[in-house]
């Protein structure tokens, strides 16, 4: 992009800087617009499978729902409760929303086009999402509160529990690719399952982590059935409960925003982000381009975790701990092992 | 290592942080404007289920949230070794691999003994 701004007579610098701005609007607004029509088909998806017609009243099929919804708490009042931290109050819906945006600055929508191509962005991302907690956990005690209080404790808990098997589990993704760039991870996936077909899901031994990983990804997002920190006959509204206007809208685009981002990150990692599914150029004079690709593939693991949110009743949070810690760490750390001694036995040995 | 790189990341922040804090601030300026905001004593005070709340909200709570924080703090530093290993698995070779699972029978050791003394448990 910078040769683009370059051409129409900018200096380097100035290119450089025009094509990052526009890239991060590239990224951010589209991503806002995306969350906002993505609450609109979980709606939608959840009222079908409850034999429901679900919103169909704002805009043709009720496709404006979300934002009619956004300018009604645009406009209500901001309630700050008198027993709590204000300055913490506010900066915790902050947080979450900023740190729910920056995790997509080095998400590949295809090749090459990324704006960041770090070496480690794998790793950056792990970081990223490690401080999603802290925006849950900010609100919880500012709120100063009862029930905001006990649900940013379970949320802290159970984010922090399954973080330890997703690390563990990309472990296993990295040995597998040998780079944390998430382009390298992608080009280590062509032609992976007999040269025919793309992604680490046609992997024997990391299929099971993407099982893993997919459980672990609705476990670190708080979705169903593994939302125990919004129960609502335990806990009202969870850490939201004393938030109102703008402030409770952005934990909720945040909260769909790290969806999407879960939903990306099982498309790159074991599905083949932007490459098209099978490695055969099945239509010689036309490619679909790379972003399609990735798109369907989030679109669909989104229509998973609406199917898996619709059917599947809530844990109870002493069988939630059990599987992170008892079930999926012990799981994970052997796969560890495993794929690593398979990769010295057949590549590095 | 080109930091160069790690600029944009940091601009999208600046972007991501001045945009969240404008969906802040802003609604509560726009409802000043047109007289949404309209404080009021009991509709600030703390949540309850229909009466007065008569416990402070930040009393004891459950031991067991600290360890699994603990917990969590041991295996989160156990996956930050593993990464770099994870990469370089071609240049550490046989000696690398089985220095990394010495390592790991030892904390898989630390994890019985966390289960073993009941600290994983929820009942």
């Amino acid at each position: 992009m910078t040769q683009t701004f370059m051409n129409w007579g900018m200096t380097h610098e100035w290119a450089w800087f025009t094509a990052t701005i526009a890239g991060i609007l590239l990224i951010a607004l589209p991503l806002m617009l995306a969350v906002a029509m993505i609450i609109y088909a979980d709606r939608k998806i959840w009222a079908a499978m409850a034999l429901r017609r679900g919103p169909n009243v704002v805009g043709p099929f009720g496709l404006l729902q979300s934002f009619a919804d956004g300018l009604k708490v645009f406009l209500q009042e901001t309630i700050v409760p008198s027993a709590s931290n204000k300055g913490l109050f506010l900066i915790a819906p902050i947080i979450t929303f900023t740190v729910a945006l920056a995790a997509w600055a080095v998400i590949p929508f295809n090749s090459g086009a990324v704006l960041s191509d770090i070496n480690v962005g794998l790793l950056y991302i792990l970081a990223i999402s490690s401080l999603g907690v802290y925006g849950v956990v900010v609100s919880g005690w500012a709120s100063n509160s009862k029930y905001p209080f006990f649900s940013a404790m379970r949320a802290a808990a159970q984010m922090i529990s399954y973080e330890v098997s997703i690390g563990f589990i990309l472990i296993c993704v990295v040995l597998w690719a040998g780079t944390f760039n998430m382009n390298g991870i992608i080009e280590a996936q062509r032609g992976h399952g007999f040269g025919i077909v793309n992604g680490f899901f046609f992997n024997l031994l990391l299929f099971p982590m993407w099982v893993m990983f997919l459980i672990s990804s609705l476990a670190e997002t708080a979705r169903a059935p593994f939302d125990l920190t919004e129960a609502e006959s335990e806990l009202v509204a969870g850490y939201q409960t004393e938030y109102s206007s703008m402030s409770f809208a952005l934990f909720w685009l945040g909260e769909y925003a790290n969806v999407l981002l879960m939903c990306a990150l099982n498309a790159i990692l074991f599905f083949g982000g932007w490459l098209p599914p099978l490695n055969i150029d099945l239509i010689p004079w036309f490619d679909v381009p790379g972003w399609i690709w990735l798109f369907a593939k989030i679109l669909f693991f989104f229509f998973v975790f609406s199917w898996i949110k619709a059917t599947v009743p809530r844990f109870r949070y002493d069988q939630l701990m059990r599987l992170g810690w008892k079930v999926f760490l012990p799981l994970s750390l052997a796969f560890v092992v495993i794929v690593s001694g398979y990769l010295m036995f057949t590549r590095y040995g | 290592m080109d930091l160069i790189q790690y600029l944009p990341i940091l601009i999208f922040l600046g972007i991501a942080l001045g945009l969240s804090g404008l969906f802040v601030f802003l609604p509560m300026g726009v409802a000043r404007l047109t007289g949404a905001h309209n404080p009021h004593a009991d509709k600030l005070s703390e949540y309850e289920c229909g009466f007065p709340a008569f416990e402070d909200p930040r009393s004891q709570f459950d031991v067991r949230f600290y360890l699994i924080a603990i917990l969590f703090i041991v295996f989160d530093l156990e996956a930050a070794f593993l990464f770099p290993w994870a990469v370089s698995l071609d240049l550490t070779g046989w000696p690398g691999w089985i220095t990394m699972m010495v390592f790991l029978f030892e904390l898989t050791v630390g994890l019985a003994y966390a289960w073993k003394k009941g600290a994983l448990e929820w009942e």
